[in-house]
């Protein structure tokens, strides 16, 4: 922990972005459960409502219960994260808060008040409304948390592959051209499809988890017992569908996605498989001893050992041909290449050169309007226009800040695959045990059940470190490095309010898996009704 | 739509928000003063439960305000958020207390145990409305940052768009006591409306007889502060704008003029002040009167709305600067494009219909008195 805390560099921009670090972290930890159940939730009331029976309904009440005790650190966590744009990120927020507001906005309006609103009924409301209007609720308060998942993705999605903005210099910043091409980019489309199926996944994976807790404690015979296995039965049936559902879907969709990150973000692709230089028919790297804790030396194109790789398959995925080029990341600083859109890849000198003159350019079409001097204005204008697409880069000054920490997103991507596959084979096996053996009374399933929730939430988080370390040094890619977008406030400011975050968000943690372990253990109580 | 009339339409939205937060803040105001309307046990979780089913709400109205804020005047997101650091985020630190709070505290395994989260409670219900009050008040006080959009051009390793012109990071701003008053304003008007929700929500003799009296001690400190801040605010000079050149200038009594020549929005803060003291005098005064929430809410929510627009209409700098003048804040020159406003307008159309599923849920979830009802959902 001191080691990786004395790594973070000793200004405000690194501290700046631990911070976010800190607490987007923290807040995935909680989402993924409230997407994922809301939805079995849905699904089990959906069964109440059906039949009627008094067990669906306390099974219900079982899970709601678990998911209000996840809830709120879901939504404490949020706001933060929300905040933290303005007060940690304030040049971002004036550059492209005319296109990342809006989604936030939209996002505010119609989902979180959605959320907020019908959640009160779903915990609330049980003896007050009708049965109908309950199970409206509960699906109410889980379309409320999707669509709020939906637009931030939207506003994430931007920042990876902005589109549907121009710079204005008149005003200083990015305004949207398009609300369309932001809000169903191709990054956004199948960044939402990917994040939400792999927070299903997490839920599926709880109620599993829990459910063969259940079964593999030795509890003595009694009522309690005997209600408990038959929630945990049951539970499992729908779990494991939504499981093996989910990861297929996150599986396809996460295909779609890199995909796309092949188009628009070459360099991350390249740091995720720790590609130096490139060509057609690309290997897809296994596995290799990649050292995790240091840069490697890419520019001697030296390969790690021991690498089992499947021949020509980085090439089908990322440009779904088996011969395909994919650049590594010598090819992107040097450039020459043939991009996916048919132009020919400038090298990182050029961009940084036409970046400086877009800068300049700026400045100086800023100073010729003031004085009012139409020539040189509409000069500059035209320079401007010509190399705003590599505005970014005008800050950049040597190659090595263009390239991510090559290591974590290695390793990030490896963990996430290996283990979502690890978890389609176990929702197979556990389908399988559900519907044609007996799974209440297989133990080593109990077990792999129980060992599966907390590699699920390393699966989720890993995808996240790849997603937001792999765009490095971009807070928006090729127009906003870290370093443009921070806000003006003293290293030590940021470091306080990153450990008081730190100590915060670390306690409330403790305390509410505490308290879940407790709601677990006591375990849902079914009344003698329900356990008929 | 023009884009003068979408700048107007976005200010009132956003004034609307911050309105109805400051109205919702009555969780706040109720947190704040439970250890004195409660005395017992069962008497607190009463009123926790009775604020525990609109917490939410406040949350959502806070977090939705943020974001309407930095869509559609990103300069202020960017300018007030950055740079007055502290003071956002110790209001940020006691919401996130605020939000586990009532889930947290009355579960079984919870290790800090109950009273570290009622303290967690009425800190929020305490600091939060006291520092949000403030931020209002810096509309009309001012506030020392400076903002130059050239930086960024510049060429520099480092450029910055705004910047905070002291090392306080917004903590300054505390040393202002107009500031202070507008809070503790604030503060008191959360407090007062808090009284009056417990004592409409929980149908108990002993809570809804202290209620009365931490109404008075509420209510009038408020009745007190307000009119100070407000006979300050009309007598002194503001800080409007020209219209054609964006210049921003001293005008002497400014806010009065605003509210002048917007009768319509003095009307607003007239009806609003009557519709507050009705709704406390009549619950002090008459014994089965126990609706002075609507009343008091609905004057409120006007009360504050007048406020923020006389802050931001009538070409008015609505976030002035002490440092550099010409970089305060006006609703024309840290808003967000015409294209953006108007998408946002398109999705404003869905406001109406947001606000009332909210009123309808919140009327089905009240039917029920809920002190016939377990205030949380006890030890579980």
């Amino acid at each position: 922990m001191i080691s990786l805390l004395s790594a973070i560099g000793a200004d405000a921009v690194n501290w700046s972005r631990a911070q976010f670090a800190l607490t987007a972290i923290y807040h995935w930890l909680f989402v993924p459960l409230t997407l994922g159940l809301a939805l079995i939730v849905g699904i089990m009331e959906t069964c109440y409502y059906r039949t009627g029976s008094p067990f669906w309904k306390e099974t219900t009440r079982f899970w709601q219960k678990l998911f209000g005790i996840n809830f709120a650190m879901g939504v404490a966590t949020g706001i933060v994260l929300e905040f933290e744009f303005g007060t940690n990120w304030s040049n971002y927020s004036w550059l492209v808060g005319d296109v990342f507001g809006a989604p936030l906005a939209i996002e505010g309006i119609v989902a979180f008040f959605l959320e907020a609103t019908f959640v009160g009924v779903m915990f609330f409301g049980w003896e007050k409304v009708s049965k109908r209007a309950h199970l409206a609720a509960t699906w109410l308060t889980g379309i409320g948390a999707t669509i709020s998942a939906w637009w931030i993705l939207v506003a994430n999605a931007w920042m990876q592959y902005p589109t549907g903005q121009k710079f204005n210099p008149d005003t200083m910043r990015n305004e949207m051209t398009s609300f369309a091409d932001v809000a169903l980019s191709p990054f956004a489309v199948n960044k939402f499809f990917h994040s939400i199926t792999s927070a299903w996944i997490i839920g599926a994976l709880f109620v599993v988890a829990v459910s063969c807790y259940y079964l593999f404690r030795k509890r003595r015979e009694g009522r309690d017992a005997e209600g408990e296995r038959k929630v945990a039965v049951h539970s499992i049936k729908i779990a494991t569908i939504v499981g093996l559902v989910t990861s297929l879907l996150a599986m396809f969709t996460g295909d779609k996605l890199s995909y796309v990150v092949a188009q628009v973000q070459p360099m991350k692709l390249a740091a995720m498989e720790a590609l130096y230089d490139g060509g057609n028919g690309v290997e897809l790297v296994g596995v290799e001893l990649l050292n995790p804790f240091q840069q490697p030396d890419y520019a001697s194109g030296e390969e790690a050992a021991l690498k089992i790789a499947v021949p020509n398959m980085l090439s089908l995925l990322a440009t779904h041909s088996l011969d395909g080029y994919v650049p590594g990341i010598n090819d992107i600083i040097k450039g020459g290449y043939t991009m996916p859109d048919g132009t020919v890849a400038p090298s990182l000198d050029e961009k940084m050169s036409r970046g400086k003159l877009a800068v300049g350019a700026l400045s100086s079409y800023r100073e010729a309007k003031k004085a009012g001097d139409a020539a040189t204005v509409e000069k500059n204008k035209k320079i401007l226009d010509e190399n705003i697409k590599y505005f970014g880069y005008g800050y950049v000054s040597d190659a090595e800040q263009t390239v991510p920490f090559v290591p974590v997103c290695f390793w990030s991507f490896r963990v996430m695959v290996g283990l979502g596959a690890l978890f389609t084979l176990f929702f197979i096996v556990a389908l399988f045990y559900a519907y044609k053996r007996d799974f209440a009374n297989t133990r080593w399933l109990h077990v792999a059940g129980i060992v599966m929730l907390p590699l699920g939430y390393i699966a989720s988080e890993a995808g996240w470190v790849l997603a937001e370390l792999g765009r490095q040094p971009w807070t928006i890619q090729d127009i906003l490095p870290t370093w443009i977008a921070v806000s003006d406030v003293g290293v030590g400011s940021v470091m306080l309010t990153f450990f008081i975050f730190l100590v915060l968000f670390t306690t409330l943690l403790i305390v509410e898996v505490s308290i879940m372990s407790k709601a677990v253990r006591k375990g849902p109580a079914l009344s003698e009704a329900a356990r008929k | 739509m023009t884009y003068d009339f979408l700048q107007h339409y976005w200010w009132f939205l956003v004034s609307l928000l911050g309105a109805l937060l400051v109205f919702m803040m009555f969780v706040q105001g109720a947190n704040g003063a439970m250890f004195c309307i409660a005395r017992s046990e069962d008497e607190r979780r009463l009123v926790v439960g009775a604020t525990g089913r609109k917490w939410e709400l406040t949350f959502t109205t806070l977090v939705t305000f943020g974001g309407a804020f930095f869509a559609s005047f990103p300069l202020f997101y960017s300018t007030s958020f950055g740079g007055a650091y502290w003071i956002w985020m110790i209001i940020l630190l006691t919401f996130v207390l605020q939000a586990v709070s009532y889930e947290f505290q009355n579960k079984l395994g919870n290790i800090l145990g109950q009273k570290t989260f009622r303290r967690f409670l009425i800190l929020n219900g305490l600091l939060g409305p006291l520092l949000i009050g403030g931020a209002v008040g810096t509309f009309f006080n001012g506030s020392n940052f400076v903002v130059d959009k050239m930086g960024i051009a510049a060429g520099e390793i480092s450029p910055i768009i705004s910047r905070w012109a002291n090392a306080s990071h917004g903590l300054d701003v505390l040393l202002d006591p107009w500031t202070i008053v507008m809070g503790l304003a604030v503060m008191f008007l959360a407090r007062s409306l808090g009284v009056l929700y417990i004592v409409h929500n929980i149908d108990n003799e002993n809570i809804r007889s202290r209620g009365n009296v931490q109404l008075i001690w509420s209510a009038l400190p408020f009745v007190l502060l307000f009119v100070a801040f407000l006979v300050h605010v009309l007598l002194k000079d503001g800080f409007g704008y020209v219209p054609d050149t964006g210049e921003i200038v001293v005008v002497p009594h400014k806010y009065l003029g605003n509210f002048v020549e917007m009768w319509y929005v003095a009307l607003m803060l007239v009806v609003g002040v009557v519709l507050y003291l009705y709704g406390v005098v009549r619950t002090l005064v008459a014994k089965r009167f126990f609706c002075g929430i609507w009343y008091s809410g609905v004057g409120t929510v006007l009360a504050v709305l007048s406020l923020l627009l006389c802050a931001g209409w009538n070409n008015t700098a609505y976030y002035p600067s002490l440092a550099d003048l010409q970089s305060s804040l006006t609703i024309e020159n840290s808003c967000s494009s015409e294209f953006t406003l108007s998408v946002m307008s398109v999705v404003s159309i869905l406001i109406p219909f947001v606000v009332a599923y909210i009123a309808y849920v919140w009327h089905l979830i009240e039917r029920k008195n809920p002190s016939e009802q377990p205030a949380t959902e006890g030890k579980n």
